[in-house]
């Protein structure tokens, strides 16, 4: 039973990690410009197709295919800014259609260059940390925990310690009064949009020799990133990494107890429960919506 | 005077029409017409929806409640289908009303997401309990509209003219109900709702109350179209009604416009149009989620108040008083 629960534990911190850079993205996104994007779990399927088309079809090093899934899907992220999100500034209803088309739009051109059937990716690694005869964790799996602890630390440093990292904060919590300070608001969405867009295709890329790779997994991606967004408060990036680790716990016991369809419903009815008493999340405070 | 004459000439001869309609269309053509005009009723309904303010992404998913429920009174009770059809939308009402009180404590974005969660966990129900909802495969062999005779027209369900018949009858009460609704003081109250919620709640409106009026009769129609789809393709299951389709009827109701009664049902003709007419008849059927994703971002970007506001150009344009039908129809 120990074993099990320990077992339990280590999936839920590498659940844990991928779904925070997926939240992480979501929220900043939302935090500096306003939308919700709802391509974020397709961002997220081009990442892992990167390392499809580049690793496991072309044969180059891993490393190097995720390194060019955060990057070209950054840029994604920047095209989707240019020509979606910033002419619908002001129309914030408008940005999440928008996003809702866009999203149809990635998951068709996969279709078509990949078809839908599920993709195999070779693993990276056979090794596997072994704690007990019961309680193994696969290295590919720990890349993606560290993944997450670096570059969850370097966003923080970021936000925190540099001007640009000021200028971001400022500009999400009130657009208006930093654009007087001389902040470029296109500047500063620029950044979010291609740093949030790039954490979904890291997170996409790493964890694509793990799970099944195909043009729909973005759905159930997006959905438990709303609910983590959602119960850790839209908007609140602290939120958004706590509530992220406690729903991969409730989500991987429930999942290893009951089954996947339940642990669906109940982390979805968990974010109901936060959306009736508590709009704003746990740690959520200004409301822009 | 002219508009009286054009009401008493006019409505005959779109009734006509729509009756001789399929005769001109062949077979695969004449089935998507009736999924067309189960459309319409679904994109109607979602458009009494909106007129309060809030967009709801858990529409398809209350249209495939009625669905379900209609599918097992009639399979599991024996109940007749016309009947069970009934009782299949007063249940899609009825769960509206369940998920109204957690849902209309949010606004906006809030709704807009929260509606979608409660639609997955309808969806996620039915894929997980086989017993009676039949999983992921859904339920399959629902019983067709019995057969009857009028004297002048012999009903055979099998037939798409005859089901299209039936679904033009009742969806052409359906919207009759709908544009009453919308005029009478009830939906003056939903536009005001909409518009000055504070000034209505301070003119003693209960906005809330209205809010949940407008979702439940919203929803009681969607199940009634979602009854209809069932008994006519005599098969359920959860993906047909997940996201994808819901995409697609928000973008039947933003390429249409959501401003005028008649605008989403523009935006389902046109888009099914373009759909059957074009894609399929030139192979292109497979990138229909392609082609409806870049529709949906044109028009949010450069035809924000959809077709109906070019129709209400042209009609400006043919007379002048058309300007300020359309002003009124703004407000």
């Amino acid at each position: 039973m120990v074993e099990l629960l320990a077992q339990t534990g280590l999936n839920a911190i590498y659940a844990a990690s991928y779904m925070s850079l997926v939240a992480v993205g979501l929220v900043l996104i939302f935090g500096v410009m306003g939308v919700i994007n709802f391509a974020h779990g397709e961002l997220f399927m081009l990442g892992a197709y990167t390392v499809v088309a580049l690793y496991a079809d072309f044969q180059l090093p891993f490393l190097f295919a995720v390194a060019v899934g955060l990057v070209f899907v950054g840029v994604v992220g920047l095209g989707m800014e240019r020509a979606l999100f910033r002419p619908l500034r002001d129309n914030p209803l408008g940005g999440l259609v928008a996003s809702i088309g866009f999203l149809m739009i990635l998951q068709a051109l996969a279709v078509m260059g990949f078809g839908v059937r599920m993709e195999h990716v070779p693993p990276v690694t056979q090794e596997v940390i072994v704690f007990s005869e019961k309680v193994r964790l696969a290295v590919p799996r720990l890349f993606v925990i560290v993944a997450a602890v670096v570059l969850l630390t370097a966003l923080w440093a970021f936000l925190k310690k540099t001007r640009f990292g000021w200028a971001l904060r400022a500009s999400a919590q009130d657009p208006e009064a930093a654009a007087l300070q001389g902040i470029s608001i296109n500047q500063t969405s620029r950044i979010a949009m291609f740093i949030g867009a790039g954490l979904a295709g890291i997170a996409g890329a790493l964890t694509a020799p793990l799970v099944s790779v195909n043009p729909y997994m973005g759905h159930s991606v997006i959905v438990s990133a709303f609910i983590v967004i959602i119960v850790g408060g839209i908007g609140s990036l602290e939120g958004a990494v706590v509530a992220a680790v406690a729903y991969a716990f409730v989500h991987t016991i429930v999942t290893t107890f009951w089954d996947g369809v339940i642990a669906d419903i109940v982390g979805l009815s968990l974010m109901l429960v936060v959306l009736i008493v508590k709009p704003t999340g746990l740690f959520g405070t200004a409301d822009r919506a | 005077m002219r508009n009286r004459a054009l009401h008493i000439i006019g409505w005959p001869a779109l009734a006509a029409a729509l009756i001789a309609l399929p005769y001109g269309l062949s077979f695969s053509q004449q089935e998507v017409l009736v999924f067309l005009t189960i459309n319409v009723l679904l994109v109607a309904s979602y458009r009494l929806l909106t007129l309060t303010g809030e967009w709801s992404l858990g529409h398809v998913v209350i249209m495939g409640v009625g669905a379900y429920a209609s599918a097992l009174y009639t399979k599991e009770l024996g109940i007749y289908v016309p009947i069970s059809m009934i009782l299949g939308a007063c249940t899609a009402a009825l769960v509206a009303m369940l998920l109204s009180f957690p849902l209309f404590r949010m606004k906006g974005f809030y709704f807009l997401i929260g509606s979608f969660a409660a639609g997955e966990i309808i969806r996620l129900l039915w894929k997980r309990f086989r017993d009676p909802f039949g999983g992921p495969k859904g339920i399959k062999k629902i019983d067709p509209m019995p057969d009857f005779d009028i004297g002048i027209y012999s009903f055979d369900f099998f037939e798409p003219i005859s089901y299209y018949y039936l679904a033009l009858v009742v969806v052409g009460i359906c919207l009759w109900i709908m544009w009453r609704i919308e005029r009478s003081p009830v939906g003056l109250t939903f536009h005001a709702v909409h518009w000055q919620d504070k000034l209505a709640e301070a003119a003693g409106v209960n906005v809330r109350a209205y809010r949940t009026l407008a979702f439940v009769i919203a929803s009681g129609f969607a199940g009634l179209s979602g009854a209809l789809l069932a008994h006519y393709i005599g098969t359920v299951n959860p993906n047909s009604f997940d996201i994808e389709m819901m995409v697609f009827v928000l973008t039947w109701a933003i390429v249409g416009g959501t401003a005028t009664f008649y605008g989403p049902i523009i935006g389902a003709i046109v888009l099914t149009i373009l759909n059957e007419v074009v894609l399929r008849e030139m192979g292109f059927e497979q990138m229909r989620p392609l082609i409806y994703g870049l529709l949906l971002i044109c028009s949010v970007l450069f035809l924000p108040k959809g077709l109906e506001s070019v129709v209400q150009k042209v009609l400006a344009r043919r007379n002048g008083s058309g300007a300020a039908a359309a002003g009124e129809e703004q407000a």
